[in-house]
């Protein structure tokens, strides 16, 4: 029996976790496991935290994760790893980091400053492993693709590329989109080899 | 085939393959992707935005009495609003099937209360279903319409944000056709009298006893025997946190025909177990009546009965297992409020609002509720959807009565005053309180994601439809001073609330410009050009004082080091309200 994975995925609001979740689990599905995936929109989501939580294994239950449950935590924003990094499994859970801040409100106008060290921090306590996803999106010019460089590097380090993922991002992204978000996939699976 | 498929994917899924023809909706999270994903269906299923949800309902039940499959799907306090027709529906019965959906929110995401909704199905006595997941979610459509049928009773399903917005695989199938029942005039059956009424009630009763032998017989009230020595009833979402903690150290009794409640498969189930735990999320619907049964079990005196559960609180509370958590510091995490978007019309108008003193700003239901916070703090209450105008009068009056120096300034949208906003402004006018009424007109219902409204132009499936105008109705509805402005000129929107304020009477301002995420339709473009400005920064001039960084644009950094502004060029709309509001003249359009 396949023990059931869970993979948390976090951002701010507009930075394009739903179309990576939508892409891993359509994937996940046609690899013949059992997928449950669950995320919160709404008022809360206007520029604010998002999350999706996706479980993957031969039978799920909960499509909710809960705290310390997480085999792998990718994070499209650096404060974001942080506040979410207790729902990673001590020991063994892997933090993946796109080293890319979005300041939020209260450090925009002054009122909070935004720690320096949070890297740091996270890989004292953690497994991290941190991408350089707006680097390497600006040097395929296209900013946009920062999170199918981050969906790229997160197949690759949960072993899951075994699998025909070009054809899932083909059936999914709109045909215009296509050719930088395929470029920007195998980027991000390139950078974390 | 199978498919991946959020809850409510699979409600509109369900109901196109139940041989549903008609469905009504107003948007509310976390029920808005229903009829959208229904009215995707155009051949086969007419779907419509509803002004409001009782509007909704009621449009649903002349459909059924008229011999269609319908259904109304709306948010948990959706149904506050079709309470009325919700309760009488219920006396008269329908004619062709009934579906009504409603969406709780238990842990209050995107909502003003955590209201449990299943004690609407016991106070009104309709059958009530609930799904663990999207196939049920599906399956429970399609079995609704059967019991309506049946029974001729309207049927609530009853959902949760987590039922809602999680994805599973379902199993899809073919559409089965369902031929009109033939109406007849039958004034004995649909008139809601009171000599009708008191024969229609005991009909109600006899109803409930069929439905009772139904829910206990129903395959959505399911027994998993493992180990007796736990026993677990569980509904929704909680169903399958408890599996995940469980498994098969417990056996399970899953209730998804949850109202008329299936007492004698409970009492059977609990017969049979060591410890019964009942595990529901919210308020203990099925526990009290356990417990009024006299079934000894555990529930709410262990588990909370405010937010949501999860696998980790039933592990905590039940098993008493405590994980470890990697050990973060909590001071460390900046806040991520929610706010106003770059380029929000939105924000002008409380901008303006914010600066000025004695002002009762009665709010309502939107993304222009973020008004409230900081650095714009320009709201008093938000109650409900319409309550702005309506409380504002009743606040107005209360200071004119106690001699309290505050004049009243009701903010509503404009897919909210067309909601309930218009009664509440009659209300203004008829009983005389000098309120300014103030018409955040974006064009478009905002906070649920775009849905097309009576004043867009457009339908749910996309045609032209008759726009209605807002100028018209408030002069109608006999307000004299009516203004049309642009809010994001702020010297039109300041002239307007000072004339406002200094008129002896009633006073509407309607503020009109799209939202600044909306995909402009044809119309649109017509009135308000492409915008695709741009606005940037003269460093050296300037000075430092942050009055821009005041409007609480998240486009906008105060940049410590150098004490200057900084525009993100990716996220500015070129709303120019910065700009505007900049005493040296430092931020100019981008003319690249």
């Amino acid at each position: 029996m396949v023990k059931a994975k869970s993979i948390l995925i976090v951002g701010v609001g507009g930075q394009g976790t739903l179309l990576a979740s939508k892409i891993l689990t359509q994937g996940l599905m046609e690899m013949g496991f059992d997928v449950k995936m669950s995320e919160i929109h709404g008022m809360s989501q206007r520029g604010g935290s998002v999350s999706a939580h996706i479980r993957y294994g031969e039978k799920i239950y909960s499509p909710v994760i809960s705290e310390g449950e997480a085999d792998i935590l990718i994070s499209f924003e650096e404060m974001e790893t942080y506040r979410w990094l207790n729902y990673l499994k001590p020991g063994t859970g892997i933090a993946i980091i796109n080293n890319y801040r979005l300041p939020s409100a209260p450090v925009l106008t002054g009122q909070m400053d935004y720690p320096e060290d949070l890297i740091e921090e996270i890989s004292e306590i953690a497994n991290a492993v941190v991408v350089n996803a707006r680097d390497i999106a600006l040097e395929l010019s296209f900013a946009k693709s920062m999170n199918i460089v981050l969906l790229g590097a997160l197949i690759k380090i949960a072993g899951l590329d075994n699998m025909d993922w070009e054809n899932i991002i083909r059936s999914i992204v709109p045909e215009k989109y296509l050719e930088g978000n395929l470029k920007a996939f195998a980027a991000g699976m390139h950078s974390v080899i | 085939m199978k498919q991946l498929m959020t809850g409510n994917e699979a409600i509109a899924r369900g109901a196109y393959e139940a041989g549903i023809r008609f469905a009504s909706a107003y948007p509310g999270t976390p029920s808005t992707e229903i009829l959208e994903n229904i009215a995707l269906y155009k051949d086969d299923i007419v779907a419509e935005w509803a002004p409001n949800e009782k509007v909704a309902l009621e449009a649903v039940v002349g459909y059924s009495i008229a011999g269609g499959r319908a259904i109304a799907s709306m948010k948990q306090v959706g149904l506050n609003v079709a309470a009325d027709p919700l309760f009488s529906f219920a006396y008269t019965g329908c004619n062709g099937s009934a579906v009504i959906v409603t969406a709780d929110e238990p842990g209050i995401h995107s909502s003003q209360t955590e209201q449990d909704n299943r004690y609407y199905a016991k106070m009104a006595k309709l059958p009530m279903l609930e799904p663990t997941d999207s196939q049920q979610a599906k399956d429970m459509v399609i079995a609704a319409c059967e019991i309506s049928e049946k029974y001729r009773t309207p049927v609530i399903i009853r959902m949760t944000t987590r039922i809602c917005h999680s994805k599973s695989i379902v199993e899809l199938g073919s559409r089965r056709e369902a031929p009109n029942k033939e109406y007849k005039k039958d004034i004995w059956q649909y008139t809601t009298m009171p000599a009708v009424s008191r024969k229609l009630r005991f009909e109600l009763e006899e109803r409930l006893k069929g439905l009772t032998r139904e829910s206990n017989n129903s395959p959505f009230n399911d027994i998993e025997w493992n180990d007796k020595s736990i026993g677990i009833i569980a509904n929704g979402i909680a169903y399958q946190y408890a599996k995940e903690v469980f498994g098969e150290e417990a056996s399970y009794l899953r209730i998804g025909f949850s109202y008329p409640i299936p007492m004698e498969l409970i009492k059977e189930f609990a017969s049979r177990v060591d410890t019964l735990y009942v595990i529901e999320e919210v308020e203990p619907f099925l526990e009290e009546e356990i417990r009024a049964a006299g079934i000894a079990c555990h529930g709410k005196d262990i588990l909370p009965g405010i937010g949501e559960l999860s696998p980790r609180i039933i592990e905590e509370k039940i098993k008493g297992v405590k994980k470890e958590l990697l050990p973060t510091k909590p001071d460390k995490v900046t806040n991520r409020p929610p706010v106003l978007c770059a380029g929000c019309a939105h924000r002008a108008v409380f901008y303006e609002l914010g600066k000025r003193k004695d002002l009762f700003i009665s709010g309502d239901i939107g993304c222009y509720g973020l008004g409230a916070l900081p650095p714009l703090n320009a709201m008093d209450t938000c109650i409900c959807m319409g309550a702005s105008v309506s409380a504002g009068h009743g606040a107005a009056k209360a200071f004119t009565e106690y001699d309290v120096k505050k004049h009243v300034v009701s903010v509503i949208g404009d897919s909210t005053f067309f909601h309930s906003g218009m009664t509440s402004l009659l209300n203004v006018i008829y009983n005389k309180s000098k309120t300014i009424t103030l018409i955040l007109d974006n064009r478009i219902t905002g906070m649920t994601g775009h849905q097309d409204h009576p004043g867009t132009g457009y339908t749910a499936q996309g045609e032209e439809s008759q726009e209605a105008d807002i100028e018209k109705i408030v002069k109608a509805l006999g307000v004299n001073h009516v203004r049309k402005i642009n809010p994001l000129q702020l010297n039109e929107l300041h002239e307007a609330i000072d004339t406002a304020l200094e008129t002896p009477e009633p006073s509407v301002i309607i503020a009109r410009w799209p939202c600044a995420l909306k995909k402009l339709s044809a119309k649109d473009k017509e009135e308000f050009g492409e915008y695709v400005k741009r606005y940037i920064v003269k460093k050296e001039q300037c000075i430092g004082c942050k009055k821009c960084i005041r409007t609480g644009c998240p486009a906008l950094r105060f940049d410590k080091a150098s004490k200057k502004t900084l525009i993100d060029p990716i996220m500015c709309n070129g709303c120019s309200l910065c700009a505007q509001v900049c005493p040296v003249d430092a931020i100019v359009l981008d003319q690249k």
